[in-house]
């Protein structure tokens, strides 16, 4: 299959991009300045991500459509206000997790922001779910550009006017260069930050405006080191369709109002809540400096295997080596100690509180 | 007079007497990116021809490290593990990983010299 490129292409290049495949399309892994640099702009200044190979889904409909769409989602939509933001998931039967996602409110439907190695399965899950009235476009026209950092809204401004009083998890249309773009105050690299829906033809523009104004192009190692800090999944390796949304600790974003709603899983997500889960997604501190990747073991003092990593990284603003992963519920509380198995040998460590970074969101104005 | 080799896992080796000192070449640090954790052979340990002595670690991936010689550790450069950013600085001479008394010194000609080290980087471009 032929790798897809961004129209950003170009700008990457010139920029001394390290370009990787990732989900069929050939992305910026790491740029001149590499992954530790790049990671430490973003939390100092602010960064440019193009996050293109995501899906852009846009459902069109009346007012049935909140509806049919609480049938799919595990979220208020009825109480979402337009251009208001919500993370959710697509599930299976078994509350397993096919996507995990943004959605929004929009004028005359849902736009709904999608995994790119998901994005085609999850249209053609959302489309069979959804009766033939409404109109399901999944656009390749669009580029996504998310900027990061404690700079973003000043930077940002400087290009698009009038975007410093967005609120968190709140979108909205505003103006470049006599084209509309819709952008979204959210982020996954726990900084405070924006994600631009904009034409592909304006992308590079648009993206060299920022980098005009003092933000750099950051890479898609930086982007993982930044979320795993913050701590947040990526989808496949610490969500996947064999864990559900209790399981991965992300409760919060099963909302309250539907927690006896009828969607995929719905039953047993209900359950879950209620009687709890045989294992949790934790944060997990190795003692020394050595780094426990995805797959590494993890044991209990009795030496009896309790879990595995899903991520792990040596995390740059904390200075020291961050993971993540699943262990049987009853080693899952802060400060138990385990032991992870790296390179044949078991290496002391700690159950710790997600974030590792904490948060520069801004919430209110 | 020393003499300086290189191997096929990109490591390079410089020979004084019968003492090696042995490092990853400036290629490997550029292939691994950031080097964020670095491993260590024990003082006194006995390493065999390719076999692993170490391991460094980028925000990337682990990546063995193996002695292009057979020999005694005699030291090993605590530096580099206190500060594995210098690795990515200076891989061909401060930064080295260790020194070890060398076995059979003509295992030395089964290694490259700088020539064709450099051809061997560029063509298998990884």
């Amino acid at each position: 299959m032929e790798i897809k490129q961004t129209s950003l292409i170009n700008l990457h290049k010139s920029n001394g991009a390290k370009l990787v495949e990732f989900a069929g399309y050939s992305m910026p892994i790491q740029y001149s300045d590499g992954i530790l640099n790049e990671h430490k702009f973003t939390r100092s200044n602010c960064g440019i991500f193009d996050v293109s190979h995501m899906g852009q889904l846009f459902i069109y409909g009346e007012e049935n459509l909140t509806n049919d769409l609480e049938k799919i989602f595990p979220v208020d939509l009825q109480n979402l206000e337009i251009d208001q933001s919500k993370y959710s998931f697509l599930m299976n039967e078994n509350g397993g997790i096919y996507d995990d996602l943004i959605i929004t409110k929009i004028k005359k439907g849902y736009l709904i922001i999608l995994n790119a190695a998901c994005k085609e399965n999850d249209f053609k899950i959302i489309k069979e779910k959804l009766n033939d009235g409404y109109k399901l476009e999944l656009k390749d026209n669009l580029s996504l550009i998310a900027l990061q950092g404690p700079e973003a809204k000043d930077v940002l401004n400087k290009v698009v006017p009038n975007i410093k009083n967005l609120k968190f998890m709140h979108g909205g249309e505003f103006s470049f260069n006599d084209t509309s773009v819709y952008i979204t105050r959210s982020g996954y690299t726990g900084e405070d930050g924006f994600e631009i829906s904009i034409s592909n033809e304006k992308a590079e523009n648009f993206t060299k405006e920022l980098l005009k104004n003092g933000s750099k192009l950051i890479g898609l190692g930086a982007r993982d080191t930044l979320r795993l800090e913050a701590g947040l999944c990526l989808y496949g390796n610490d969500i996947d369709a064999d864990t559900t949304p209790i399981e991965a600790n992300l409760k919060w974003a099963i909302s309250k109002k539907r927690i006896d709603g009828t969607y995929p899983g719905s039953k047993i997500i209900k359950k879950q809540i209620e009687s709890g889960v045989k294992k949790l997604r934790v944060g997990i501190k190795p003692e020394s400096k050595v780094i426990a990747r995805a797959n590494t073991k993890i044991f209990n003092e009795e030496n009896k295997e309790i879990g595995k990593i899903t991520s792990g990284t040596f995390g740059p603003s904390v200075d020291h080596p961050i993971s993540m992963g699943y262990v049987d519920s009853k080693f899952a509380s802060l400060n138990t100690k385990i032991f992870l198995e790296i390179r044949g040998k078991k290496v002391s460590g700690n159950i710790c509180k997600l974030p590792f970074y904490k948060k520069n969101y801004v919430k209110e104005i | 007079m020393s003499e300086v080799k290189f191997s096929k896992e990109h490591e390079w080796i410089k020979l004084e007497g019968d003492i090696a000192t042995i490092g990853i070449t400036k290629h490997a640090t550029e292939m691994l990116g950031d080097i964020v954790f670095v491993e260590l052979p024990e003082k006194g340990s006995n390493v065999e021809k390719d076999g692993t002595a170490g391991v460094v670690e980028s925000t990337k991936a682990a990546s063995d490290v193996y002695t292009p010689v057979t020999g005694e550790i005699l030291e090993t450069n605590q530096t580099i593990v206190d500060d594995p950013s210098k690795i990515n600085e200076d891989p061909e001479s401060a930064a080295w990983f260790f020194k070890l008394k060398m076995k059979n010194i003509s295992e030395m000609d089964t290694l490259m010299n700088k020539d064709e080290y450099d051809k061997f980087a560029k063509e298998s471009g990884n």
